[in-house]
C-alpha cells in the first residue's frame, strides 16, 4: 500500500507495479459498494487521500481543478460562498473522494436533473496503466479524436488513475422548494411520480422511503417524518420563481390527487437540511435495526418501480429478510436494503442468494445491473446477465487498450471470459 | 433487441468488405479527411419505441433529426441535439458530435446518448450503454461513439435521453456583453454573438422569462444564423479565452462568425481559406483547435495539435483491428 501526494508520486508507483508486474488498485476514502477498489492476490494498492487540495477555482468559468483525494462535500463547502455548487451528491458525500467518484461516475439524489459525475467532469489527468501521464478532455468543449475522458470516467480503476480533476461547477438556484410527500400506498406514491414527470417536470430530486425505512429514519433522526407512512416522496425544484412556485404547486395538487395525507413543504433552509439528512441518514439508520446490511443498485424503468419493489419484498420474506428501500424514484435507481446480523448461521448465503434474486427481477423487468454505484467485483459475474459476448468482447478490447499489460485493476468489471476466443469464452447463442 | 433484416444486411456487408464508410444524410459529410474508396452502408430509419414516462427514445439510426422531433413533440417532449439542419440522420449527428446552440444550458450531446447499437469491424452487432436513464454497467461506450466521425463502427439504433420542451421558449437580443450576461441570468439556455450582436435564447416558464428580460435592455429577435460561406470550420476554444479570440477573428478579413459563450465553440465560414488559416492560427495560438467542417478540401481537418494521440491510436485499433471504419477521415488515428 502507498499513500502518494503528487502525480509523480503515482507515476512512480504505477510504473513500479508495472517493472515487477505486480497488479495495483486506485483507492480513495474506500466507500465504494461494489469492491472495486478491494485488492486481490497482493496487488499495489494506490490511495490518494493525501492529494486532498483545491487547486484553482474559477468562479466566473464556473470549474475548478482538484485533487483526487478531496471530498466531495469539502469542494461543494469550498465554493459555496462563491454561490455555486457541485452537483453530483451521494449519500456518502461527507467521506467519498471525488477521485472515486471520477471511478464509479457515482450518482446522487440531485443528479436526477443535474446529471451523475460524468456530466461535470471536463478534464481528467490520468496516470495510464504504463505509468505515462494524460489529459483527457480539457477545457475547450470537444478534444481532437475521441472522448476518452468519457471513456475513463466509470472505469473503476481498470484504465488508470485520476490525478487531477477538472470539475464543473453550477450556480446554487435563486429559489428551492422541497416538499415531503406522505403516502398509504407505496403504488400510490409511485404512480405520484409517473405523473410528476407526465405533467412535464422534472425535478431537481425525486426520492422515495418506503415504510420501514421511513420509519427506522424517524427514530433516527426525528426529523417529523410520519411513522405510519406506507412511502414517502421527497421532491425538491429549484430555480427561478416562477418555476419553482408553478411546479411546486403542480407536484402538491399531482401528490394530493394521488392519495397524499400530507404534503409538507420545508419553510426554511433548516427544515429543508433536516429533510435531506433523514434522507441520507437512511443506511446508518439501520443500525438500530440490525448489524449489517447488503445495498443495492439497479435501475428499472420509471413504470416498473413497484412491480419490482413487491418482487424484493417477496423475495427477501421468502429468504427470511428484512427489506427496506430508499432510492432514487425520479430516474427508476433502486437502492434495496437487505438488513440482518452477519452472526446468524448461514445468513451469508440467503442474503447473497435474495440479492441475486432480485439482481434478476431488475433485469427482467428491462433494468441494468448498477445505476450509480459501478460493477467492481459484486456484480463482475453477472455481466453477461445483460450484455451479449459481442458487447463483453468490445469492452475488453476497450479496457486492454488502456491496459495491454492487465495490472490495471484486474478482475474487476469484465468476468473472465470477455474476450472472444479467451478460456472459458461464452459461446455465441449460449443462453445466459 | 433482435437486430433488424437491414442490420444484418450492413453486418454481413462489414465483415467482407476491406473499407466502410457510413452515410447518413451527408449533411455533414465533409467533416474530417476524406474518405476514398470504401463501401457505403446506411443505417435502417424509424422510430423503435417512444417511452415518455421515462423521458427515453430509441430510435434507428438512419433516422431524420426532424422525423425524431415530431414523434417525441407528440408526447411534449424533446431531445436537443442540433437541429440546425432537420434532415440530419440522429446516427449523423452522434457522429459528428454536434451539440447544437442548446448546450449551455442543455449539456453537450454526449449527455444525452444512453444506448448505441452497432456493428463492429468483424460484422458483429453489439451493444454499449442501457435502455435506463442512469446507468453505470460496464464500460461507457455510447460517449465513446458520439463525435468518432464514423471510426469505430456502424452505429444503427440509439437509445436518447429526453426532456420536457419548454414552456416558452424566446430568443432576445441585448446590448448588455456576452461575458457579463452568464453571471447576470440564472440559466440560459444560449448565449451567443454573431455579426457583433449578442443574443440570448431564454426556456422555461414565461413569467421568469419577462423577469429576466425586463431588468436589462433586452428585445426580441429571431434566432441567429449559422456563418455562411465556401469554407467552413467549427473552433472549440476554452470558453474563458472567447473574447480574445473573438477580438483575433474579427479582425480577419470577410470570416463570418457565431460564438457560444459558457461553451467555447465558434462556428466560421468564409470565402478565403487563407481566412480560415488564419482563424486557426488564433484558435491554436489561445490553446483551441479548429476541425474544418467544409470547403477548403486541401486544409489539414484536425490541425496542429492532437492530444493522447497514441492511446487514441490504441483504441481506435482495439475496435478496428484492420483499419476499415471511414479510412482518412481522421489521419492522426490511423490503424493502418
Amino acid at each position: 500500500m502507498c499513500f502518494p501526494s503528487t502525480t509523480a508520486d503515482v507515476a512512480f508507483a504505477v510504473t513500479t507495479a508495472n517493472r515487477f508486474a505486480i497488479p495495483f488498485v486506485a483507492r480513495g476514502s474506500g466507500t465504494g459498494l461494489a469492491g472495486g477498489a478491494t485488492p486481490l492476490d497482493g496487488a499495489l494498492v494506490i490511495v490518494t487521500t493525501r492529494m486532498n487540495q483545491i487547486l484553482e477555482i474559477d468562479a466566473d468559468a464556473r470549474r475548478a481543478w482538484v485533487e483526487p483525494g478531496v471530498l466531495n462535500l469539502d469542494l461543494t463547502r469550498a465554493v459555496s460562498h462563491l454561490g455555486l455548487h457541485y452537483a453530483p451528491d451521494p449519500s456518502s458525500q461527507q467521506a467519498c473522494t471525488i477521485g472515486g467518484n471520477v471511478g464509479t461516475n457515482a450518482g446522487g439524489p440531485h443528479c436526477l436533473a443535474a446529471g451523475v459525475t460524468s456530466a461535470h467532469v471536463l478534464a481528467v489527468e490520468v496516470v495510464l496503466p504504463d505509468g505515462t501521464v494524460e489529459i483527457l478532455g480539457g477545457l475547450a468543449p470537444d478534444a481532437p479524436g475521441l472522448d476518452l475522458r468519457g471513456t475513463f470516467v466509470g472505469s473503476e480503476g481498470t484504465m488508470g488513475i485520476a490525478t487531477r480533476v477538472c470539475v464543473r461547477l453550477m450556480p446554487d438556484p435563486p429559489e428551492i422548494r422541497t416538499m415531503l410527500a406522505d403516502f398509504t400506498a407505496i403504488e400510490d406514491a409511485a404512480a405520484a411520480v409517473s405523473a410528476i414527470i407526465a405533467a412535464g417536470i422534472v425535478p431537481a430530486a425525486l426520492e422515495m422511503m418506503d415504510a420501514q425505512a421511513t420509519a427506522a429514519v424517524e427514530d433516527f433522526v426525528h426529523a417529523g417524518l410520519p411513522r405510519d407512512a406506507d412511502a414517502v416522496l421527497l421532491v425538491e425544484v429549484g430555480g427561478l420563481h416562477g418555476g419553482v412556485t408553478h411546479d411546486a404547486s403542480a407536484i402538491d395538487a399531482i401528490c394530493r390527487d394521488h392519495g397524499a395525507r400530507t404534503v409538507r413543504i420545508a419553510a426554511d433552509a433548516t427544515e429543508r437540511a433536516l429533510l435531506w439528512k433523514a434522507r441520507k441518514s437512511a443506511f446508518g439508520a439501520v443500525a438500530r435495526i440490525a448489524p449489517d446490511y447488503y445495498l443495492h443498485d439497479a435501475v428499472v424503468p420509471r413504470t416498473k418501480l413497484v412491480q419490482v419493489i413487491r418482487q424484493v419484498y417477496e423475495i427477501s420474506a421468502r429468504y427470511e429478510l428484512i427489506a427496506m428501500n430508499v432510492f432514487h424514484a425520479g430516474d427508476g435507481n433502486l437502492h434495496p436494503l437487505l438488513v440482518f446480523d452477519g452472526r446468524t448461521p448461514g445468513i451469508w448465503e440467503r442474503v447473497h442468494a435474495a440479492g441475486d434474486e432480485i439482481l434478476r427481477a431488475c433485469i427482467d423487468a428491462g433494468g441494468v445491473l448498477s445505476g450509480e454505484h459501478g460493477i467492481g467485483l459484486e456484480k463482475r459475474d453477472a455481466m453477461p446477465l445483460f450484455f451479449s459476448a459481442d458487447d463483453l468482447d468490445v469492452q475488453a478490447r476497450l479496457r486492454d487498450a488502456f491496459d495491454p499489460d492487465g495490472l490495471a485493476n484486474p478482475d474487476k468489471i469484465l468476468p473472465r471470459g470477455s474476450r472472444c476466443g479467451e478460456l472459458g469464452a461464452i459461446p455465441d447463442g449460449a443462453w445466459v | 433487441m433482435t437486430p433488424t433484416t437491414a442490420v444484418a444486411e450492413i453486418a454481413a456487408a462489414v465483415a467482407t468488405a476491406t473499407a466502410v464508410v457510413p452515410i447518413g444524410a451527408g449533411t455533414h459529410a465533409e467533416i474530417g479527411g476524406r474518405v476514398l474508396e470504401a463501401t457505403e452502408v446506411r443505417a435502417p430509419s424509424g422510430i423503435v419505441d417512444v417511452q415518455p414516462f421515462d423521458m427515453t427514445v430509441s430510435v434507428r439510426a438512419g433516422t431524420p433529426y426532424a422525423e425524431l422531433d415530431a414523434a417525441l413533440a407528440e408526447h411534449g417532449q424533446e431531445c436537443p441535439l442540433d437541429a440546425s439542419d432537420a434532415s440530419a440522420t440522429v446516427g449523423g449527428i452522434i457522429a459528428t458530435g454536434l451539440s447544437g446552440l442548446r448546450r449551455l444550458g442543455h449539456g453537450p450531446l454526449r449527455d444525452h446518448v444512453l444506448e448505441v447499437e452497432f456493428v463492429t469491424a468483424e460484422g458483429k452487432v453489439a451493444r454499449g450503454g442501457g435502455p435506463t436513464v442512469k446507468n453505470v454497467t460496464g464500460y461507457d461506450v455510447p460517449r465513446l461513439f458520439v463525435g468518432s466521425l464514423g471510426t469505430l463502427g456502424v452505429i444503427t439504433r440509439v437509445t436518447l435521453r429526453t426532456r420536457p420542451r419548454p414552456a416558452a421558449s424566446e430568443w432576445f437580443e441585448t446590448a448588455t456583453a456576452a461575458s457579463v450576461l452568464r453571471g447576470a441570468l440564472f440559466a440560459p439556455t444560449a448565449i451567443v454573438r454573431a455579426r457583433g450582436v449578442t443574443a440570448v435564447l431564454l426556456e422555461g416558464n414565461a413569467a421568469d422569462l419577462r423577469a429576466e428580460t425586463d431588468t436589462a435592455s433586452f428585445a426580441p429577435s429571431a434566432a441567429p444564423t449559422h456563418p455562411v460561406g465556401v469554407h467552413r470550420a467549427r473552433i472549440a476554444i476554452d470558453p474563458a479565452q472567447l473574447d480574445g479570440l473573438l477580438t483575433a477573428l474579427d479582425a480577419i478579413d470577410g470570416l463570418d462568425s457565431l460564438a457560444e459563450y459558457g461553451v467555447g465553440t465558434v462556428h466560421v465560414a468564409t470565402e478565403t481559406v487563407s481566412g480560415l488559416v488564419a482563424a486557426r492560427g488564433a484558435a491554436e495560438g489561445l490553446g483551441g483547435w479548429m476541425l474544418r467542417t467544409g470547403g477548403a478540401t486541401d486544409l489539414d481537418p484536425f490541425g496542429g495539435t492532437f492530444p493522447a494521440v497514441e492511446l487514441q491510436r490504441r483504441v481506435r485499433h482495439a475496435l478496428d483491428p484492420t483499419g476499415k471504419f471511414s479510412p482518412g477521415r481522421v489521419p492522426a488515428t490511423e490503424t493502418r
